[in-house]
């Protein structure tokens, strides 16, 4: 009896890699899948856009995170993996465009704004200070704002 | 009344931008293949599997390369548009791509849909889509006779796209 149980165990065990072969493309090798990952998580898939390349599960971001995988197999960097995509699909595919003349204005665009709305403000402020008439209270009148107050607090 | 002019301006010149920003498609995505050559490939033929073709065989003559497949719904509101102009002889030769696709699946669209095209390829595992860029089937590049892809349409070809910007070019990259 116990031997025939001991038969199962060992069964059971030899049918667990077979389970998990699901699951093998992921750990197939965990440096290519991690770099694979970091690159493609500052991507843009182009058919759900507001996905990134990483998370999407449209087939063309599966056939690019393939493509992604072999270009780093085949000892290509980081940035060269970028871009063969960026060769293929244009800038758009970056979610962090690079910094040149057709970017410049996207990258300095808020910073822009944000100085403009500070010059305005400042004027604005400056404007209103002119506009306040300087006003202090004549004698009389802090005598009588002095009477109120007490009166208010007792 | 001038308190108002500034803010006013402001807020029309903001409207006017988010209207035509509303229009845009952020579906069309330009091209950064536009003014290059296209990539080469050789691929087999889907009629004659046995057979290949690159694009090198079409070298010093204006063409459409129309990326299509049995599974993409616009590419069947497009078809007839090509069948159309394919038979009033306005067409340059239509190169088809046929992305993604089951051999018997694309032929079988074919047989039922017409075939306008000259040869249609078979890029069964998208390899070659993803060299052309391709994101959303159907597209189509026209490629001069340098082999410079000069424009591509993203979605379905219609009879306006044609008129206006296909056939016009066409003609040029003829001459």
């Amino acid at each position: 009896m116990k031997r025939s149980w001991l038969w199962l165990a060992t069964l059971c065990l030899l049918a667990m890699p077979a389970l998990a072969k699901e699951a093998a493309p992921l750990a197939a090798d965990p440096e290519i899948e991690r770099r694979m990952v970091k690159i493609t998580e500052e991507l843009r898939c182009l058919v759900c856009q507001n996905e990134s390349l990483a998370g999407s599960q449209a087939d063309l971001a599966k056939d690019l995170r393939n493509e992604v995988r072999e270009l780093i197999k085949s000892g290509k960097s980081d940035d060269e993996v970028k871009d063969y995509l960026v060769a293929r699909y244009g800038d758009f595919v970056l979610y962090r465009p690079q910094v040149k003349p057709t970017t410049y204005l996207l990258w300095a665009g808020p910073f822009l704004l944000l100085l403009i709305g500070l010059i305005a403000l400042f004027r604005y402020l400056r404007r209103r200070e002119r506009l306040l008439p300087e006003a202090p209270l004549s004698e009389e009148e802090r005598r009588r704002a002095e009477a109120l107050l007490k009166d208010d607090l007792s | 009344m001038n308190r108002f002019l500034l803010p006013l301006g402001v807020f029309i010149v903001l409207v006017a931008l988010l209207a035509v920003g509303l229009g845009l498609n952020p579906r069309e995505v330009p091209s950064p293949l536009i003014g290059k050559p296209a990539p080469a490939f050789r691929l087999a033929t889907l009629a004659h599997p046995e057979k290949t073709f690159t694009p090198a065989e079409l070298r010093g003559q204006v063409w459409l390369l129309n990326v299509w497949a049995s599974w993409c719904v616009s590419c069947r509101e497009e078809h007839p548009v090509i069948i159309d102009y394919a038979k009033s002889g306005r067409l340059p030769p239509v190169i088809g791509l046929n992305y993604k696709d089951k051999r018997e699946d694309a032929l079988r669209w074919l047989a039922r849909y017409g075939d306008p095209y000259l040869l249609s390829v078979a890029d069964a595992d998208g390899r070659v889509g993803i060299d052309f860029g391709v994101y959303g089937v159907p597209e189509t590049f026209l490629i001069d006779k340098q082999g410079i892809i000069r424009f591509k349409q993203i979605g379905p070809l219609t009879p306006e796209v044609l008129e206006k910007k296909i056939l016009p070019l066409v003609k040029e990259l003829e001459r």
